[in-house]
């Protein structure tokens, strides 16, 4: 009995565990640590901007209404993919993204490069009733967001919290956020939101 | 990658794997003083603990990983800056710019490694890029009464079209019929191809404070009576009266700007065709409010040679018979 060193980590949970948590840190050692410093993943791409104020309230409310749960904001680099969405998604469009909304499920379309494809009436009009301009889009329609208004008492705030994660946003920013969003509808902040993704790859 | 990330993962990888294999060869060994398939003595709730070894299934299993990760290794980039002896990667990396991809496209190919996306990019190109450009050196009247052009301009429309102008292309509220030969912007080969490649950007301001309340339902009675409409006289006179102010782009005769061979996209108000809808209220609104319809782009989308095909379907939709 005395050879079988093994049955000390059998009859303590406390040793399994410490020894289980060095097994699976390796793999984050080794694939996510060494992306946190790389310019490759750090560095955002040439025509990057922050979010607007109301963008950023738009992203909130993309959040809110769990639009993740069917849409992905990710290209992956296959042609069939390519040719439908257009460029694949690189990490540069991704390092002001806090968390980022890559998503895997995708019960709708893909929404990386939406922005630009569809004008603001069309997205207002689908948003409202996705079935007048798809008729056999299984979305749920999103009325509500017509009616709610914003009234930046946050804004401010989420732009700060966002220049603490290296998003460059200036004073001016900062201060305007709240006037900037008072007043406009949630719908008016998502197609804003719609409207900016994916057009930072230019 | 710096040389310290790169050194990072050798190091952290390298090791494990060998640790991976002392720990499996080690455990096939019966260190433990008691015979195989023989109790250890271990008992809960009656239930006794053997001796049993590995399974075999199982342990195969474990080395035919092992191996695989050493030729993945070997072959594919996972070791920090090494790219692996195939050259293979499934993208290129670290964009910056679109004219940063395209040069990365460039120079993987002069460099002769083997990108996964250009490589099947390459090869559709080489497949379906002669049949393209067969197309694109043909006339779109040409190609509007060709079925194979129509065949592929049909799919191109259903993917890009049909959201906005409907799958029979018969358009809805605020967004054209494409098939009635009405155009805000021509319908000539080459005016069609212009919307496509470059989009549209309509803007008809609202004249609620210039008119008020009164003005618009004067203009709204002038316009209506322009498509033919019965509707007081009065107020359709009084609306004509400042008529002025539309017909810079809608012309003075109300025929919009094709007729007038005007760039505005103002459309004909005197053929009952509206495009956000004919009755007195819907004219009203338009006119109080404005109307600010927005056709996409597809240059960086689609490409020339498809929107080419995409012009031939779009001018067959409103032009069904050859008159060539």
């Amino acid at each position: 009995m005395s050879k079988n060193h093994h049955e000390k980590v059998e009859k303590s949970v406390g040793l399994l565990g410490i020894f289980t948590i060095i097994a699976i840190s390796f793999g984050t050692l080794v694939q996510i640590t060494p992306l946190m410093f790389l310019d490759e993943t750090t560095q955002p791409v040439d025509g990057l901007k922050p979010y607007t104020a109301l963008q950023m309230e738009g992203r909130d409310i993309f959040i809110r209404e769990g639009c993740t749960n069917c849409h992905s904001q990710m290209i992956r680099p296959f042609r069939a993919e390519v040719e439908r969405y257009g460029h694949y998604s690189v990490a540069g469009e991704s390092v002001w993204e806090h968390p980022f909304l890559w998503g895997s499920k995708r019960t709708g379309p893909d929404l990386a490069r939406v922005g630009g494809r569809y004008s603001d009436d069309w997205h207002y009009a689908h948003l409202m009733d996705p079935r007048s301009v798809v008729p056999q889009s299984n979305m749920p329609a999103y009325p509500w967001l017509d009616r709610n208004i914003l009234d930046g008492k946050y804004t401010a705030r989420k732009l700060e919290i966002f220049r603490g994660f290296g998003v460059p946003y200036t004073d001016e920013d900062i201060a305007g956020a709240a006037d900037a969003v008072k007043g406009k509808t949630e719908m008016e902040a998502l197609i804003a939101y719609l409207q900016s993704l994916g057009t930072a790859l230019k | 990658m710096s040389s310290f990330w790169n050194l990072w993962i050798w190091v952290l990888t390298i090791p494990v794997l060998v640790l991976c294999v002392v720990l499996l060869v080690w455990n096939l060994k019966n260190y433990v003083g008691v015979p195989e398939d023989e109790t250890t003595n271990h008992e809960v709730d009656g239930l006794k603990e053997l001796n049993n070894p590995l399974p075999k299934w199982w342990t195969y299993m474990f080395f035919a990983t092992l191996i695989w990760s050493v030729f993945y290794l070997a072959a594919y980039p996972g070791l920090g800056n090494y790219k692996g002896f195939l050259n293979w990667t499934s993208s290129n990396q670290g964009i910056k710019s679109l004219e940063e991809s395209r040069q990365a496209v460039e120079l993987a190919r002069a460099e002769g490694r083997h990108v996964q996306l250009d490589v099947e990019n390459a090869r559709a190109d080489e497949v379906f890029g002669p049949v393209f450009q067969a197309f694109a050196k043909r006339d779109v009247l040409d190609l509007a009464y060709d079925t194979e052009a129509l065949k592929i301009g049909q799919r191109l429309f259903l993917q890009n079209c049909a959201l906005c102008h409907g799958s029979d292309a018969r358009g809805q509220r605020g967004y054209p019929n494409l098939t009635d030969n009405d155009w805000l912007y021509g319908g000539t080969p080459e005016k069609i191809k212009e919307t496509l490649l470059y989009g549209r950007k309509a803007a008809m301001p609202g004249w609620e404070a210039a008119l008020g309340d009164q003005g618009i339902r004067e203009m709204t009675a002038y316009v209506l009576q322009l498509s033919g409409r019965a509707v007081n006289e009065k107020d359709a006179e009084a609306g004509k009266a400042k008529f002025g102010m539309c017909a810079a782009c809608h012309g003075v005769d109300g025929r919009g700007s094709v007729a007038h061979n005007l760039p505005f996209g103002a459309p004909n108000l005197t053929n009952n065709i509206w495009l956000y809808g004919g009755s007195a209220k819907d004219i009203e609104e338009t006119l109080r409010h404005g109307r600010f319809g927005v056709m996409p782009a597809f240059k960086e989308t689609l490409g020339e040679d498809k929107v080419h095909i995409l012009t031939a379907y779009v001018y067959r939709l409103a032009n069904p018979e050859d008159l060539r």
